[in-house]
């Protein structure tokens, strides 16, 4: 914030403002007795009104617009034809080279599929990051969740603490640990192995987002576990199944909307992780929010980016529909 | 008591904001990249002549442009790079300079007179100036490194660092190929493209600042580099050494510039003038470590950065190199979807 000059009457202004509204709220509490008042909640209205509702509503704008401020639908033709939009803004220039004989394609401006390549991979690397949170998460869950394990709680404050942490920071750090003269190379080495390549491929990326989004998936799970009635799994043993079919026909029933929560709640940011890629992946295949940072960024793209980036938001919104309907009451603790 | 305290600290407060705004004190706002002068150098400025330097950061030349457009006179002195210089001419962002108020400019080397982001020299007094290379471990390169070629040999796969960078990046590219690095044509730039995504296979991460570290831990035989990053990683390894290739390269200068809409534009201009007082730039120079544009400074400085082929590049190295010229966004797009296609290629 280093270009926000604000000058000193306006601190004082804001103080004066805050304390103000503190004393009205503390008034107003005195008067009713209770929290219950749609009052409290307007600090939080005010703030998604201008952080989410309003950068969504100019993102829209944008996706329907060109550089000029004109409507249309261009901006969305280049997710499927990634090479439209220079196609487009080079018109007369390219005519040029076509009547001198070259094709589209020779100049590298055919239909280009970068844009839904990039989109298939990330959803391909969200499946795979959201099935191996599942594979890893419910058994954890279970165990932090069971009651005759002492050190449940000690284990959510382990998967707690790192979360303190910058996810920027901790994936920096796996860096550290994978690359050729890193940690685990440096181990390998004194007992006389040679480097093993385990960064900057796919698999790297993977592990950085299987490590940031495990505890999106434990959570919710270890949430619906925890208040589960342990005697509904004592009766289940009273009546004679054993402990996998005790598991097989209560526990797993009752944990399904953790489970679904928690798919949600890995699916959506793995699908649009960004960065990772570029730190682990050494950049060298992009996932979708790389490709919508490039675009508003580096090729100053506002228009394209924000219809790349709808794109993602109706993919969301379809995959928080799914959620509804599998737990319409919110029972996972869905935090969105 | 301690309403008393209280009272005599709202007192104290209120004072100072009184005093505050009751000194009009002269100052001046700039706006630079983050960690690129040694800053005890404006402490000195302020001793002098008793101007405040308020200080601000921008991370890239984007950034930069945008507050630049959006905040008509928060700034007095701004650092862009050369490409942006012309741009901001175009656009009617900046304003001349006075040169009667900044006699210290007769010290800039005279190759960086009249450059081709402001051709008439009239807008930009130079800040420092470096070239891009290849950074290479002489323990795992053992041929002489003189050509972008050898980024393009398989004896070197997996050993390769390139530059997330599309105009670096393509730039160096085009120019191997014998190209300008400011080509319009776009036979000429799929030629590059191709060249990029034929070269993929050897390439072991494309990446920017955090390359330096990986060459100065060995991670890696090559990688493209800024002269300035170059040598920061060179102190670190002593294996290392850095090359400009014979096919050229590009060369950039940071010059100051006053935006047009500046409050403060005479002590911007003493600013710029102290800032190119040969002991001043010499200050700067060994701080950053990249090339000075100040030929007293590196008399001044002799040994040293003369004999450091680095930061001081021969003649014939610096006449081979390009600057870059500023593309429009237009153009820009047809750039970012080539480079697109390489950073997605199989």
């Amino acid at each position: 914030m280093n270009n926000l000059q604000i000058p000193a009457w306006g601190i004082w202004a804001m103080l004066a403002g805050f304390a103000a509204f503190i004393g009205l709220l503390v008034a107003y509490f005195k008067r009713n007795h209770g929290l219950k008042r749609p009052i409290f909640a307007s600090p939080y209205t005010l703030w998604i009104i201008l952080f989410t509702v309003v950068p969504c509503i100019l993102i829209a704008y944008y996706a329907f617009t060109d550089v000029n401020g004109q409507f249309t639908l261009d901006n969305f033709k280049n997710f499927w034809d990634s090479n439209y939009d220079a196609r487009k803004t080079m018109g007369p220039e390219l005519e040029m080279y076509l009547e001198m004989g070259f094709t589209a394609e020779d100049l590298g401006l055919g239909r280009g599929t970068v844009n839904v390549d990039t989109l298939i991979y990330s959803l391909w690397m969200a499946f795979l990051c959201t099935i191996i949170c599942l594979v890893l998460g419910y058994p954890t869950a279970h165990i932090m969740a069971d009651r005759e394990f002492k050190l449940g709680s000690t284990l959510v404050i382990l998967f707690v603490i790192p979360m303190w942490m910058n996810f920027l920071l901790r994936t920096i750090a796996w860096m550290s640990i994978l690359e050729d003269t890193g940690l685990i190379n440096q181990v390998l080495g004194w007992f006389g192995l040679g480097p093993v390549k385990l960064m900057y491929n796919s698999g790297a990326v993977l592990l950085g987002m299987v490590y940031n989004y495990l505890p999106f998936m434990v959570f919710p799970i270890y949430n619906v576990l925890n208040k589960m009635d342990y005697k509904l799994s004592e009766a289940a043993m009273d009546l004679g199944c054993n402990k996998w079919r005790t598991f097989y026909k209560v526990t797993l029933p009752l944990s399904l909307p953790g489970v679904v929560s928690g798919i949600t709640m890995v699916f959506m940011p793995a699908v649009t992780t960004f960065f990772i890629p570029r730190l682990l992946g050494g950049g060298s295949t992009e996932m979708f929010g790389d490709l919508i940072e490039r675009t508003f960024l580096t090729a100053n793209n506002w228009n394209v980016g924000s219809a790349l980036s709808l794109l993602m938001m109706v993919l969301i919104l379809l995959s928080l529909g799914l959620l509804r309907k599998v737990d319409p009451d919110g029972e996972g603790g869905s935090m969105i | 008591m301690k309403k008393l305290s209280l009272v005599l600290a709202l007192i104290l407060c209120c004072s100072m904001l009184v005093v505050s705004n009751a000194a009009a004190e002269e100052v001046v706002n700039v706006y630079n990249w983050y960690d690129y002068m040694d800053e005890s150098v404006f402490d000195m400025f302020t001793a002098e002549t008793g101007i405040k330097v308020n200080k601000m950061y921008f991370t890239t030349n984007e950034d930069m442009m945008v507050q630049v457009r959006v905040s008509p006179g928060a700034y007095d002195l701004v650092f862009p790079s050369d490409y942006c210089v012309e741009r901001m001419i175009a656009e009617g962002l900046i304003s001349e300079l006075n040169f009667d108020n900044i006699p210290n400019s007769k010290y800039t080397s005279q190759w960086l007179m009249n450059p081709g982001y402001d051709p008439d020299n009239k807008y930009s007094v130079p800040f420092m100036w470096g070239t891009v290379g290849i950074l290479y471990n002489t323990k795992m390169v053992d041929e002489p490194v003189d050509s972008w070629g050898i980024l393009w040999n398989e004896k070197y796969a997996n050993n390769i660092f390139m530059m997330d960078s599309l105009r670096d990046t393509m730039g160096l590219t085009l120019k191997y190929q014998g190209y300008s690095m400011n080509t319009r044509n776009l036979v000429e730039l799929k030629a590059a493209t191709d060249k990029l995504v034929q070269q993929k296979k050897l390439v072991k991460a494309y990446g920017v600042d955090e390359i330096k570290d990986k060459m100065a831990a060995g991670e890696a035989a090559l990688a493209v580099m800024w002269s300035g990053d170059a040598l920061y990683a060179m102190e670190l390894n002593e294996d290392l050494a850095y090359a400009v290739p014979k096919e050229g390269s590009n060369i950039w200068v940071d010059p100051m510039v006053i935006p047009a809409t500046a409050k403060n534009k005479e002590n911007a201009e003493k600013l710029i003038d102290f800032l190119c007082r040969p002991e001043i730039a010499k200050m700067n120079c060994e701080y950053i470590w990249y090339s000075s544009p100040n030929s007293a400074a590196i008399e001044l400085m002799g040994e040293d950065y003369t004999a450091n082929s680095t930061i001081n590049p021969a003649q014939d190295v610096i006449e081979r190199c390009e600057w870059f010229h500023d593309i429009p966004d237009t153009f820009l797009t047809v750039y970012n979807t080539l480079w697109g296609q390489v950073k997605n290629a199989k």
